[in-house]
């Protein structure tokens, strides 16, 4: 591990740990800013990145650790009193009020206008009115607005995250331009992002988090991004074994599903693939690329602004869940909150569908439920012990009876976005194993997942979104980690590929 | 000048549309005039500040069920205090109070949790209550000089005091709080509630004050309850859908953040012509009232199609 | 170290009261009637063995008598807040179907005016449940707006029927105060209801789906349930409900007026309350808003009793409201 020293740091985060309930988001995570210098946070999905920088922030407070600004011991807890402490975030998301125009905004945060127009000026935004209402300015501005807000606030430590996703080119130049001086003039800065291009221009050194630890901090130099995709991913010892691969190419019939220049706000782009019936087909993208609206359509919950989708053959449109249930398209959340009654039982929960036509209001035909469900239950091994409320299960258990409803139901085509999300390897390996069987059977199953190290174990293919574009596919014999982690970053596949 | 029409659009044309219907009022009726435009006046005083502070919670995001309870609490301490300690005495004592009930209903919306709507639907019941308390049938007596305070013209003929009253009252509560970092939190509150949190708002506090200066709305609601009819009314009058209604039409979004209190006070006027010109068209009192109702639930309708529509884009 | 078996069982306490509603609210009732018979020795227990035996049936009769209107519009209740809605037009639709009745009784006879009646109470629910299933007002606002313009329909209507007089139907009358082994006839209607009620609760995909809509509507969604169609459905079936109220109650009070059944809404908001159901959705009991609406009248005997004023009675019940509510947020950490 490269030691860097610290001579002044700003910003100086040590063991810091945050639990939420049995989760530990954070085990040691920690940071150090000196004064001119940008330091990235990077940190593969579910690396505990987004708690780090709510503590950080002041929007948690963290359950162990502490964080030093100047050597006092920042004000964490809330936004005002982190910000009073000299540590000025701008978040992921747009933080203007939408109803206020500029000048109120500037007004309720209590920040000067003469800097703050400067800043925005020199940030490449020329026509900025103070009278405008947020609501009506393109999102770039708002992004450049956020930090102009951020700069004249004369912060100590500014914390950048994710601010370029929504830029075009030239503004994201100027903002590296501008934040590089703000270093100079001796602010700390820490910048989150996801692309490689800009860390390796701007960030002096580079920080990296891997499950709620702090694994790593390196001198940013050529060819140092292997080196943080290597601790992104850790040296894990293989718990899996692969559950066995489908031989046959599937390309000759005609795909179940067929995705055609499919397109949706905000997110995604032109995506086009084939998803034929015995397969599971990877789905591998970064936080926030367009993989949430393409399972959204897919689902009927969204309209696609534009493209089609061919099921069989045939083409089809979804208006509401209903109608893709119906043609045997059914989705399993990222979140499980979102698909579970939680203070009703494991029945009812796999039942629900049952009873959603309105030709099923009338009694329940118990026997046939129970035959069903009984057998989803087994096939699945839910713990049943605390059957009567399906909040009190364990996370995985949950996730079970969310896959659960659609075996019972009878499942075709299986949307599965993100299923093994914070649950315990035995869980794991077991959902794997259900999906290479309901491919045997026939379903044809889409997988996205945020750890890339399942897509060889459970896909047969998978491909790769990037800024809301499928940018590689890949067999899953070729999808080592690294791969895949170089694909979802945008980064050419390494030569002896192509 | 074109910016402050681009801005006020709505109310602008919820403006012109009351001329018009005032113009149509002159048609049916040739002899409407100074007294009509009066007591059109007079009838829709309670409805102005019942809106007025139903459009400052909905603006902060929330929603008071409870303002025609207050009202009624309101006019009852009014009807009952003014003989004994004399009309301004009864006037600070019923506003304060006033104040003082709305900053209840939003110290529990935030202590404990419960959600506005829910809240102010217990709260309509405490405060009914409590009128009833008060004063078991209608009774009391109002000051004199404050019945003839909102009675005719003042300065010309056809500018009606209660008009008046109504402006005054408005600009004196809302216009300094509208222009202070107050309102600009309750905007931001109510807009988008995790910005103005990162922004540094306090935001139950904001949400506190916002409940308090409805509930000061309330009293003055009140106040004019006991000036129309000379006594206090312990059941509490049609006040609720009808505040909701025009502070929708008056262009305050339902959930927050945007509108401000001129253009629900010009839907009040808006809606009670509508009942002026029935009236005078001859129709059953009843109808009218139908009429009235079915126009008002329409008008929240058409509210919720359009959030519900945009909130989805 | 002390603090985890307590706090443990505590919880588990409050988990099995919540699941089990009806066991404290039995206990609570005795309670509450134990305190009547203190306050004024003889009303449940005369002292003399009189006709009515040990126990005055009597009382108890009148007790039930009163309480099941009030539980089957408590019952439209816990139906809407299943989903997380509310009907507060149910006050209005009784006063309107016990109305329609009475009036048009002697114009088309009894079997005519009942189904208008009921018909009427329909087309009332049918409209809420348009606005809060389709158009998506909030139901609390929408039902308030249609038992104001129901109102004033019923006023309109008045005009129109004003020479005709009124007639209640025998076997209303029958059922609203006749007795039977010193109970109530009501219970002829009421019981089958209770069962049909909690049947459609327990037993029916209908009943789940009012479950599911309220726990978590998305999830709903999820599963395929069109949820417009579930919730116009489910007011047209509360109005229908409180349609029936007021029928029952017509013929207990047996003069019709424009506002017969309004005083019953904020206590059938109350007893659903009361009765373990969350006003959140997803969490109900009508065997809870049964002895609910039983705690309710027992109450307002002892608010009688001690010469409580009619507005401690709404006060108290607007806090009952607020405090249950209140408590289950603190309990569940839920909103």
């Amino acid at each position: 591990m490269t030691n860097v020293q610290h001579s002044n740091p700003i910003l100086d985060a040590a063991s810091i740990a945050k639990s939420f309930g049995p989760v530990r988001a954070l085990t040691d995570a920690r940071l150090r800013v000196s004064a001119g210098e940008i330091v990235a946070l990077l940190g593969a999905n579910g690396a505990g990145k987004s708690t780090f920088v709510k503590i950080l922030t002041g929007a948690l407070s963290p359950d162990y650790g502490r964080v030093l600004i100047r050597g006092k011991p920042a004000n964490v807890g809330s936004p005002a009193k982190a910000r009073a402490s000299g540590l000025i975030p701008v978040y992921q998301e747009p933080s203007l009020i939408p109803d206020l125009s500029v000048f109120e905004n500037l007004r309720l945060s209590g920040t000067s206008v003469e800097p703050f127009l400067e800043f925005v000026t020199k940030l490449g935004i020329e026509d900025i009115r103070l009278e405008d209402e947020i609501t009506s300015l393109p999102l770039a501005t708002l992004r450049i607005l956020d930090l102009g807000r951020a700069l004249a606030s004369n912060p100590q430590v500014l914390l950048l995250d994710e601010l370029t996703a929504a830029l075009p080119t030239d503004l994201v130049e100027n903002v590296l331009k501008v934040v590089r001086e703000q270093a100079d003039a001796g602010c700390g800065v820490i910048y989150i992002s996801h692309r490689f291009s800009e860390i390796s221009l701007l960030c002096d050194r580079a920080s990296v988090l891997r499950d709620g630890q702090t694994v790593g901090e390196l001198v940013i130099k050529p060819g140092v991004e292997e080196h943080v995709v290597e601790l992104m991913l850790g040296a894990k010892i293989d718990l899996y074994q692969r559950e066995g691969l489908s031989s046959a190419l599937p390309n000759s019939s005609t795909p179940r599903l067929s995705i055609k220049s499919l397109s949706a706000e905000p997110k995604l782009e032109d995506v086009s693939f084939n998803l034929y019936s015995g397969e599971v087909l990877g789905v591998v993208a970064l936080e926030g690329q367009g993989q949430d609206e393409l399972f959204e359509i897919l689902s009927g919950f969204r309209r696609q602004t534009s493209g089609a989708i061919e099921l069989n053959g045939n083409l089809v449109s979804f208006a509401h869940p209903a109608d893709a249930i119906a043609k045997g398209l059914m989705f399993v959340p990222g979140d499980r909150a979102d698909a579970l009654l939680a203070e009703r039982s494991v029945h009812e929960n796999i039942a629900l569908p049952f009873s959603a036509a309105g030709s099923s209001w009338g009694p329940l035909k118990r026997r046939f439920e129970n035959e069903r469900v009984k057998h989803a239950i087994e096939k699945l091994q839910i713990d049943t012990r605390a059957q009567g409320e399906v909040r009190r299960l364990s996370g995985g258990n949950q996730q079970k009876v969310t896959i659960a409803r659609w075996l019972a139901k009878g499942v075709e085509t299986l949307l599965l976005l993100d299923p093994t999300r914070g649950i315990d390897v035995r869980t794991k390996r077991q959902i794997y194993r259900l999906v290479r069987e309901l491919a045997t059977q026939g379903a044809a199953v889409l997988f996205y997942t945020s750890e890339l190290g399942e897509i060889p174990l459970a896909c047969d293919r998978t491909i790769v979104i990037f800024n809301g574009r499928v940018v590689d596919i890949i067999d899953a014999k070729d999808a080592t980690e690294q791969v895949l982690m170089r694909a979802a970053y945008g980064l050419e596949r390494q030569g002896t590929e192509a | 000048m074109s910016e402050l029409v681009r801005k006020n659009t709505w109310t602008l044309g919820l403006l012109a549309l009351f001329l018009v219907l005032l113009a149509f009022t002159k048609t049916i009726q040739t002899n409407f005039g100074v007294s009509g435009l009066e007591s059109l006046a007079r009838a829709a005083l309670p409805f102005a500040f019942a809106t007025a502070g139903m459009a400052v919670v909905v603006i902060v995001g929330g929603i008071d069920l409870s303002v025609a309870s207050i009202m009624a609490v309101c006019s009852v301490i009014a009807a009952v205090s003014m003989p004994v300690v004399g009309g301004v005495a009864g006037i600070l004592i019923v506003l304060t109070l006033g104040t003082v009930m709305g900053a209840i209903n939003g110290g529990v919306i935030v202590a404990t949790k419960v959600p506005d709507i829910v809240v102010t639907l217990a709260m309509l019941f405490v405060w009914e209550g409590v009128a009833l308390l008060i004063l078991e049938t209608p009774g009391g007596q109002a000051s004199d000089w404050l019945q003839a305070s909102i009675q005719g013209s003042i300065f010309i003929p056809g500018l009606p005091k209660a008009l008046l009253v109504i402006a005054i009252v408005v600009s004196v509560v809302w216009l300094p709080i509208r222009r202070s970092q107050l309102g600009l939190s309750i905007y931001a509150t109510g807009s988008h509630e995790i910005a103005a949190f990162r922004s540094g708002v306090s935001v139950g506090v904001t949400r506190i004050w916002a409940y308090s200066i409805c509930g000061l709305f309330c009293g003055f609601g009140g106040l004019s309850l006991v000036s129309l009819t000379g006594i206090g009314e312990p059941v509490p009058g049609p006040y609720l859908l009808a505040s909701v209604a025009a502070v929708v039409l008056g262009g305050v979004v339902l959930g927050g953040g945007r509108g401000g209190l001129l253009g629900p006070i010009i839907a009040v006027f808006v809606l009670r012509i509508i009942r002026t010109i029935l009236t005078l068209a001859g129709v059953d009192p009843n109808i009218t009232t139908i009429i009235e109702g079915t126009v008002m639930v329409s008008v929240v309708m058409l509210a919720a199609i359009f959030t519900y529509r945009g909130g989805r884009a | 170290m002390k603090d985890t078996p307590t706090v443990q069982a505590s919880v588990r306490l409050g988990r099995y009261l919540r699941d089990n509603p009806v066991i404290p609210l039995i206990a609570f009732l005795l309670l509450l009637i134990v305190a009547l018979e203190i306050m004024k020795p003889g009303m449940i227990m005369p002292i003399r063995v009189g006709r009515n035996g040990i126990f005055s049936t009597f009382w108890i009769g009148n007790l039930i008598k009163f309480a099941i209107p009030l539980a089957m519009l408590a019952a439209c209740q816990v139906l809407t807040m299943l989903t997380s809605g509310i009907d507060l037009s149910a006050g209005v639709v009784a006063t309107v179907a016990a109305f329609v009745c009475a009036t048009a009784s002697p114009l088309v006879g009894v079997g005519p005016s009942i189904l208008i009646a009921l018909s009427a109470g329909a087309l009332v629910g049918l409209v809420n449940g348009i606005g809060s299933g389709i158009i998506r007002v909030h139901p609390l606002i929408m039902t308030l707006g249609t038992g104001l313009i129901a109102t004033g329909c019923l006023q309109v209507y008045q005009r129109f029927v004003i020479s005709t007089g009124t007639e209640i139907p025998g076997f209303l009358l029958w059922l609203g105060t006749g007795r039977t082994l010193g109970m109530p006839n009501g219970l002829f209607l009421f019981i089958p209801f209770a069962i049909g009620i909690l049947g459609l609760m327990r037993y029916s995909g209908f009943g789940r789906l009012l479950f599911a809509l309220g726990s978590n509507e998305h999830a709903a969604r999820l599963s395929g349930v069109r949820s417009w169609q579930v919730l116009v459905a489910l007011y047209v079936l509360s109005s229908i409900i409180a349609s029936l109220a007021g029928l029952l109650y017509l013929g207990m009070i047996r003069t019709p007026s424009l506002s017969l059944a309004n005083p019953l809404l904020l206590p059938s908001v109350a007893a659903a309350v009361i009765g373990g159901t969350s006003i959140f959705g997803g969490r109900g009991s009508f065997g809870g808003a049964i002895v609910g609406a039983l705690i309710l009248r027992v109450i307002d005997t002892l608010l009688t009793l001690l010469q409580m004023p009619q507005g401690a009675r709404i006060m108290i019940f607007g806090l009952i409201i607020l405090a249950v509510t209140a408590m289950y947020v603190r309990i569940t950490g839920q909103r």
